[in-house]
């Protein structure tokens, strides 16, 4: 690992250290009321900067099991949430068989191969799967829903990854390599949440998506895309190769797309019928809760970046 | 003395299972398909004691196993079909040694008085202080749905009024890997423990009871399907 995820991580300890003292400040102050569900996630983010920084510390191939394990747990609580046929099990078998494949591309740098699989070949080959197992009934619903999972959980999350294997590039503080790229995604993404949390409950009045995510609200969306695109414009010479116009535009991305994530998955969750996607995650409900703005990010973030700079 | 003595036996005759639990149950269950478990601290820390549960698929006996500690492995055992478990020579060995069945013939209650107790080796399981793992729906039905459910755990709730029965409602398992199928799908599990019961005189009464206790637990790790469905 080099310094600046040294001092990276340092200040993700840092913080967790302040969110866990305000907390013990707050169950001092305040003893009659219950900070169970803050102090369970707080909790869960110390779990997951442990998480990151096991991925990150060691080696490229460590990081990208680790993100295809990611995947695979994000895939299956989708598809755990959604309802599926008993005929299709062979199909979903072969569904989990493309997250390994997925990872072995990107573990490979095969970008084309990369970028083609799961939207042209296994869009293609599962419906095949399913009409050779031959039940009619719900076939379209099958089909549209298990690729959409695919889409959500296994290529777009697999771009995170990708970032990882781009060639190292000249920044503003010396060489960026891919982990240094992963960790101002990550950062700035799951900021963006708690930023646009904040500045809801702080000023919020305005509902931004009233029937989809109530507690959504437009100045939380705007205080956070602030908040986050001067953050993105003041890590940007220490992570990325990114000139400080290109900052504040991956800035105003990753916010306002961060947000939409959010509702999208919020949209599905009201769909379904359920509030948490899941609970494996104690204190945030499923690992879809947290990964849901990266859904949209890790593509967005990635096809900008590379874009202007590989 | 003795009772070290009764360990040290049960442990020798254990290996294969021990072995089975962790190389198979733990890893398929935990990492393979994921599990949740509602009321944890309602299953039993020590037997006698009766585990009451839906039954979807050949992964339920896996996934029940998975919820005690390797250490209490020896003393669970499940009760299981003999017409099926015990239908081929191997596969009876593996399910006596490997996975530690107590063979049930099915459908012999209702055989009349005079046949050997089907249930009698569940009776020596309770005496000895072991936790029984128990299907009432008696086969693996469709997936999700729960068939009537038969009168054998009455027999065993009557015969030890003071062992609790602790229903447990399994879901997931049978999306799983559902009547018919080998190979796994990985479906996140959800399991919910209920309030122990205890056997009563009434048979009716009992099963209604038991019935009642396993939908109240289906209610609560059911995902309410699409409106259309």
């Amino acid at each position: 690992m080099n310094d600046v995820l040294n001092y990276a991580f340092g200040g993700i300890v840092g913080l967790l250290l302040t969110a866990s003292g305000v907390l013990a400040g707050l169950m001092r102050a305040r003893p009659g009321r219950n900070f169970r569900e803050l102090k369970l996630r707080i909790q869960t983010w110390w779990w997951l900067a442990g998480l990151l920084f096991l991925a990150l510390g060691f080696n490229r191939t460590v990081a990208v099991v680790v993100l295809g394990l990611v995947s695979f747990m994000a895939f299956k609580e989708f598809i755990s949430l959604i309802p599926t046929r008993p005929i299709d099990n062979g199909a979903l078998l072969l569904a989990y068989l493309a997250i390994p494949v997925q990872y072995l591309w990107v573990g490979r740098g095969w970008y084309g191969m990369f970028i083609i699989f799961i939207p042209v070949y296994v869009f293609l080959l599962l419906p095949l799967r399913m009409a050779i197992a031959g039940e009619t009934k719900g076939f379209l619903r099958a089909a549209g829903t298990i690729h959409w999972g695919l889409m959500t959980t296994v290529f777009s999350l697999s771009h995170l990854a990708y970032l990882l294997v781009l060639p190292a590039h000249a920044g503003a503080h010396g060489p960026v390599r891919g982990e240094m790229l992963v960790f101002y995604l990550l950062v700035l993404t799951q900021l963006n949440d708690v930023a646009q949390f904040l500045w809801g409950k702080w000023l919020g009045r305005h509902k931004a998506a009233p029937s989809v995510s109530p507690n959504k609200t437009v100045e939380g969306l705007l205080g956070g895309v602030a908040t986050t695109t001067l953050l993105a414009w003041l890590l940007a010479p220490w992570f990325t190769p990114l000139a400080p116009l290109h900052a504040v535009l991956a800035g105003v991305l990753i916010s306002t797309f961060g947000f939409t994530g959010d509702v999208v998955i919020s949209a599905i969750k009201r769909d379904i019928g359920v509030k948490d996607s899941g609970s494996l995650l104690p204190g945030h409900g499923g690992i879809l809760d947290r990964l849901d703005s990266l859904t949209y990010t890790a593509p967005l973030f990635f096809h900008f970046l590379y874009y202007f700079y590989y | 003395m003795n009772k070290l003595l009764n360990m040290a036996s049960r442990w020798a005759e254990t290996p294969l299972r021990l072995l089975f639990v962790t190389c198979v149950a733990y890893p398929v269950v935990w990492l393979w398909l994921g599990i949740h478990v509602r009321h944890r601290e309602r299953l039993p820390s020590r037997g006698p004691a009766i585990i009451a549960a839906n039954h979807n698929s050949h992964l339920d006996i896996l996934a029940l196993l998975s919820l005690f500690p390797l250490l209490r492995i020896p003393g669970v055992q499940p009760a299981a079909a003999a017409d099926y478990f015990c239908q081929n020579r191997w596969l009876k060995w593996f399910s006596l040694h490997v996975i530690g069945i107590i063979p049930v013939v099915r459908g012999s209650l209702h055989g009349g008085p005079g046949g050997p107790d089907p249930l009698a080796d569940c009776y020596r399981a309770l005496e000895a202080g072991k936790v029984l793992v128990i299907f009432p729906e008696g086969t693996r039905g469709a997936p999700e749905e729960m068939a009537e459910l038969k009168a054998g755990i009455w027999h065993l709730a009557r015969r030890f009024p003071e062992v609790p029965v602790i229903p447990v409602y399994l879901h997931g398992l049978g999306k799983a890997m559902p009547k018919g199928t080998l190979i796994p799908v990985p479906f996140y599990v959800k399991v919910a423990v209920g309030q122990p019961l205890h056997g009563c005189a009434d048979k009716l009464d009992f099963l209604h009871l038991l019935r009642e206790q396993l939908t109240w637990l289906q209610h609560k790790v059911h995902t309410p399907a699409l409106a259309d469905d």
